[in-house]
This record gives C-alpha cells, structure tokens and sequence, in this order.
C-alpha cells in the first residue's frame, strides 16, 4: 500500500508542506509536520519539501497495460439528426494538434442513423478516418447501445487517447466506458497537450469551481480518455478538399435494450441553448422582478444570445433551473456574458469567469462581479439595459 | 423498496485562496459539508420511500469523521448510515472509488434504487455515478431533473439536456444521478434531530467489504495528478463612465469593435 510520512530529523518546521497541500491534510505539531488522515496522497506536498523531509512511497497501479499496442487518437463526434454538434468540431480541433503531435491519424466516432453526410463535414474539419456505426435504432442517444457500441471499437482498435466532449451525453458516456475498460477519465479538460518526451496526454482541468487547475495523466492504462468543456477548444476551418476515409466496422448493433429513451423533448424557447451560445446576458436578483427579465430576454434577442441567470433568481421562481448559471447550475464560457444585477458570488462566478469578455451592471460599484469584468458600469440596470437594447438595434 | 443514496463529503467553500508571498494555498477553518448535490439525492431517496415503503441507506467513502456528517442525514428522514473508511481507499480517482462504493453497495445488499448527486463540488467530474452503475452492472440515468414513475420493477424519469430533456425507462435496479432541480430538500425535524444524537453509523474497511486492494485508492487508480496550480484570472477591469446614456453608447462601441456581430435574431435552429 502507498505511504506517506514525515521524516522528523529532516523536517525543520518551516510549514512549506502544510500551505501546499490542497487538501489541509498537514498540520503542525510540536513545531513538526505532520500528516493527517484526510491525506489523499496526492504528493503535491514532497515537491514543496526542501529538505527531502517526506517519504512518499508509491506503488505499482496495477492492472497496467501494454502502452504500446495503442494508436490513434478518437474523438467523439456529437450529432443531432445527422447535424454534428459543435463540439463535435472542438474536439476535431485539439483532436488534430494531439495527432500531428503524436505523429498518427485523428479518427472521429459517429454513432447514428442517416449520418453519411456529417461524415463529409468530420473530415472538411480535420478527421483522418471516420469510423461510423449507422442504424434506425442509433437515431436517439442512448447510453446503453452506445456504450455497447464504443466499447467493441476500443477493444477492437486499441485507440491511445479518447476525447468526449463534456456534454449532458458526453459525461453519461465516457464514465461508462472507462469504467467498463478500467481506464482512467479525466472531466472537463480545458487543456489538452502532449508532453513531448513520453508521448503521455497532459490533462489540464479545473477543480474546486475553477479556483484550482489540475494537470492530469493516465501513465499506464490506454486509451487515455478526457471530457473536454465546450467553448474551450477552438475549431479548424474547415476544408472541402481534404480527403479522408470513412469506415463502416462490423458491429453488433445490441438489441433487447434495457435502457429505452421515450421521447427527446426539446424546451428551449430561444434561438440557441446556453452552452452553445456566443452571448449570454444574465439577470440576478438586481432585476427587481420576474417581469423585467424581459430585458434580459431582448438584450438577448437583439444580440442572438441567451438567457442565464443566478441561483437567487431561479430560487425565487422568476426563471427556470434550465437558465441556471454557477457551481448548481451550469458552466458557460461565451464570447461575451452580461451580468446584470448580479453580485458576483464565487458559486456564479465559477460557472462563467471563463468567458472571454465578461460586462458587468450593478449599481453597487463594491459588488464583487466587478473584480472579475472586463467592462464594468455602475449603474440601474432598468436604465441602463433599455440603453444598451436601442444602441445594439442601431447597430 | 430499498434505496441507498451516494454522498460526498466536501469543503464548504471552493475558495482557495493563495499566499502570494510563500506560493502556498491557505486553508484556513473550512467546514466541512455534504455535498450540496448529495442533498437532493438524499431528499429524493427519502420521498420515493414515504411513498413505496422500504428503507434508505446512506453510503459514503471517506475518512471516519465523516461519520458525523452521515449523522445529520438520519434528521431528514435518512434510516441508515454506513461509511467506508480505511486507508486502502486513500487517493482513489473516480474508477477507485466507483469500485469501493460498488463493493459498499453489495455488501449492504438487496437494493432497488441508487441515487448519487450529479456531480461533487470538489472535483466536478460527474463520473462516480455512471461508472459505479457499470461496476455493478445495472443501467443509469444521469441529470435526472423529475421522476414521472417509479414502482419496484422499473422508473420512468426526465434526464436534463443542453436543450431540454429525455424521457427513459428503465429496469430496476439501476442508478440515478440527480440535479437541483428534482426537488427542495426538506429542513431537519426535532424528532430527526434526537434519531440522529443516538444513531451509530456503521463502518467498514476494504476487508469488510471483501474489495480486493489492488483496486482501491491509489493502487486502483489509472489517474495521477502531477500538477496542481492556482490560476491568475488578470482581468483588465475597465470601469466606462459617464451618465448612463454615455454609458451605454460607449459600450455597445467597444463591443461592436471587437467585430462582435449581432446576429440575426429571427434565426431559429
Ligand atoms: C452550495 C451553493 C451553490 C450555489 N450555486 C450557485 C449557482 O450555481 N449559481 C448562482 O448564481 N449562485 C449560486 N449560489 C448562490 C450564490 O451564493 C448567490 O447567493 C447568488 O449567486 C446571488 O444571486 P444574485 O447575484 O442574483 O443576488 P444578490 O446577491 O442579491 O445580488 C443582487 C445584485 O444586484 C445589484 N442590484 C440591485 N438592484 C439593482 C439595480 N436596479 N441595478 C443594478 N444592480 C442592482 C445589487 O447591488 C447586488 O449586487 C450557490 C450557493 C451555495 C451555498
Ligand atoms: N467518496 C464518495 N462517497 C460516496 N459517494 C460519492 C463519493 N464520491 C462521489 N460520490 C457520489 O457520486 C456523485 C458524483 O461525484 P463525482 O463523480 O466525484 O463528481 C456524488 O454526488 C456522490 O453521490
């Protein structure tokens, strides 16, 4: 078993070791480190140690695997009624840096029916190969088939890495199959490279609501696989002339389900969802009341964005969950998010600090939403957003 | 029926703030809580079995004073506590920990129904509940927002998506993780509050649960960290000034400049 303990004639009691571990596990005792039991044996603190005071002993994982009879990088590719989804077209983006790195080919998975024509697009954007497993039964995602489905492809292609995007689907898949295969699973990647000199797959994510970034490798197990956040990855442009092959493997395509999807009910009354959207302008508690949140909706409208919100508001039933933006709601990252009369908690701001342009509305210029803004006004947002709606139709 | 509800302990703050001059992360006097998702699973757990009878359990890894946290779930309707605490688990990625729980899960046996969080506050992966649904070998659901049926042989319920939601069945047992949306947890009730003073949670080691230690913790983990980091968020915060017809003028400027098109807003996908 790994163990980690102090070596007390090294340790001088400098407290280096007790500020870096992420997790409070060491504390002080009689001017010692020493480790506590909610020590997750991370290792972070042997680094931080100048005097080679901690012994981190580490075992073996087991259930290594043989690395090199694994090749190829596999992306995932999202489609909706044989549309791909747009980060069916991140993933190509990163997919193809992390290929030309490795020098071997990108490969882009479809799963569907009536998909031959996003086979065309896959490839215009990057994809090597497209393997592509079409059936009637394929047409609605359903994470037992495409479980089922995947898990044949891996075993018979022994890819190395795996990139799903993380969406609803993508984060009810990738856990499946990796647990399926005992490989390791890196969520929400926001950084993806390869270490030049091992070939490993640097996994770089956030955690604790994004005020920690972790970097993460799966050293010896294969595929190495990721979810990666939408927004994050940029797309190539894509070219009509390249060419590709597209392959159409023999699979058991599983019947006899016992996961069956009824119906796929789509609510948004907007032109475009949260997570995929360039805009979003979010209304707080600020608003004052339900009804004036229809100036959120037609600042959103004028801009072709969508509509997000605080938690305060969602509570007080002015919104739906759906609009929900934060640590309980969802994690955006636009081009550009307005947040009008909203404060600026930590749990919202980790669902949005990640935009590229953030402008913030509040008539209280200490509201903590302003240390995150690019472009902050301190002002009513009742006057300020029936502004902004005739400057933005002018234009 | 018989549902075991998955919870997390997790500090009640994600704030990690950074000593500038020492580069170290400060922790100071954080709480800790279950996880906030945890809590709808809980409350969820115990509404299905008021109506259908049964009982609930809750199921944790961690270390052993989260014994007292499992403590508070026996106030809100919760009938039985049991951890997993031993240091065989220390270190465990998603795939150890979803093993451990499994192990957990079979050990307490004879269940229907089990109900996870959709994600944990800490880490955000999201990845326990399905990944311990396949070491178990049954179906899931993920993001489940309402259940518009449940009875001992199957449940049908609503699965949150980008755009709106799916509608699946599934047989029993199986595995749901649950969002916010699903319901308002209920406050503890005094009668609760005295049930849990006395309650005693049961603890168990690898060995107990027969989990084979090569799969746990560390050793069981295909996941290493190697980095972590604090990131520097340097925003160039600029305040516009102005009475608010300026305000609003300079604005829409500086947006329209960074060739930032407004779209068309009749297009409708
Ligand atoms: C476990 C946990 C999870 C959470 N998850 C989330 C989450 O996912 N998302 C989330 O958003 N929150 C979340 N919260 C809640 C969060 O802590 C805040 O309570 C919430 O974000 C506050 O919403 P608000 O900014 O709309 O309201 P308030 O904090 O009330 O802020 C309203 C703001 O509007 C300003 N204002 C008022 N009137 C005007 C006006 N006329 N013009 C301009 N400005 C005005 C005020 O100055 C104030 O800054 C969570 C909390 C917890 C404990
Ligand atoms: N150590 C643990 N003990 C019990 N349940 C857990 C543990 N870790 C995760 N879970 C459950 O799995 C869900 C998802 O966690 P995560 O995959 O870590 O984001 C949580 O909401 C819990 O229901």
């Amino acid at each position: 078993m790994a163990s980690i303990k102090i070596i007390k004639d090294k340790c001088v009691g400098c407290k280096l070791c007790v500020g870096s571990c992420p997790f409070g596990a060491i504390e002080m005792v009689d001017k010692k480190a020493v480790i506590l039991e909610n020590c997750t044996l991370c290792s972070i603190c042997v680094e931080s140690c100048k005097f080679d005071a901690i012994d981190f002993q580490k075992d073996e994982v087991s259930n290594a695997v043989d690395i090199s009879l694994y090749k190829g990088v596999w992306i995932f590719a999202e489609q909706k009624n044989g549309e791909p989804e747009s980060i069916s077209y991140e993933l190509l983006g990163v997919g193809r840096k992390l290929a030309d790195d490795l020098k071997t080919s990108l490969f882009a998975i479809i799963i569907g029916d009536e998909i031959e024509n996003a086979t065309k697009k896959l490839i215009a954007y990057g994809a090597d190969k497209v393997i592509m497993v079409e059936d009637k039964s394929l047409n609605y995602y359903n994470d037992e088939s495409y479980t089922d489905i995947f898990v044949q492809l891996i075993k018979e292609n022994n890819p190395e890495i795996i990139l799903l995007g993380a969406t609803a689907y993508g984060r009810s898949l990738a856990p499946k199959i990796a647990s399926r295969i005992n490989t390791g699973l890196t969520a929400d990647c926001t950084k993806l490279e390869i270490d030049l000199e091992d070939g490993k797959l640097l996994q770089t994510r956030p955690a604790f609501g994004g005020n920690l970034m972790a970097t993460i490798i799966c050293p010896k197990h294969r595929p190495q696989m990721a979810t990666v956040r939408h927004k994050v990855m940029k797309e190539l442009e894509p070219d009509e002339k390249r060419l590709g092959e597209v392959i159409r493997p023999n699979v058991n395509i599983p019947t006899d389900l016992k996961i069956k999807v009824k119906d796929v009910v789509s609510t948004i009354t907007e032109s475009v969802s949260l997570t995929e959207a360039d805009v979003i302008v979010s209304g707080g508690r600020g608003m004052g009341d339900p009804k004036n949140f229809e100036l959120i909706s037609e600042l959103a409208n004028v801009l072709g964005g969508a509509v997000g919100a605080s938690r305060a508001t969602v509570d007080a039933g002015w919104i739906g969950y759906s609009h929900q933006v934060g640590q309980t709601g969802q994690t955006v990252g636009p081009k550009v998010y307005f947040a009008c009369g909203i404060s600026g908690a930590i749990q919202h701001i980790a669902g949005m600090s990640s935009s590229d342009t953030i402008i913030a509305i509040n008539k209280n210029p200490d509201a903590p939403i302003f240390k995150v803004a690019t472009f902050g006004i301190v002002g009513d947002v009742l006057e300020i957003l029936p502004l902004l709606i005739k400057e933005f139709k002018k234009a | 029926m018989n549902i075991i509800v998955c919870v997390k302990q997790v500090p009640a703050t994600n704030e990690v703030k950074m000593n500038k001059e020492t580069n170290t992360i400060i922790r100071e006097g954080i709480e800790a809580i279950i996880n906030p998702f945890d809590t709808y699973a809980i409350e969820e757990g115990v509404r299905i079995k008021e109506k259908t009878g049964g009982k609930t359990t809750v199921l944790s890894m961690g270390i052993p004073s989260v014994a007292d946290l499992l403590k508070e779930t026996l106030a809100v309707g919760i009938d039985e506590a049991v951890l997993l605490s031993d240091r065989t688990f220390a270190g465990a990625d998603s795939l150890a920990t979803s093993y451990a729980l499994s192990k957990g899960i079979e050990h307490i046996g004879d269940y229907d129904l089990i109900v996870c969080g959709k994600q944990a506050m800490d880490g955000d992966t999201a990845q326990v509940g399905p990944g311990l649904a396949e070491k178990l070998g049954i179906p899931h659901t993920t993001y489940v927002r309402k259940i518009e049926e449940i009875n001992d042989k199957y449940i049908r319920c609503q699965r949150m998506t980008e755009d709106g939601y799916d509608i699946i069945e599934m047989p029993l047992p199986a595995v749901i993780t649950v969002v916010k949306e699903i319901n308002e947890p209920r406050l503890p009730s005094l009668k609760g509050m005295m049930r849990a003073k006395r309650a005693v949670v049961t603890v168990l080691t690898a060995k107990d649960i027969g989990a084979d230690s090569d799969l746990c913790g560390l050793k069981g983990s295909p996941t290493q960290v190697v980095k972590t980091f604090v990131p520097v968020h340097d925003v160039q915060s600029e305040m516009i000034e102005g009475e608010p017809e300026e305000q609003a003028e300079k604005l829409a400027k500086k947006l329209l400049s960074m060739q930032f098109n407004t779209s068309d807003s009749t297009e409708v996908i």
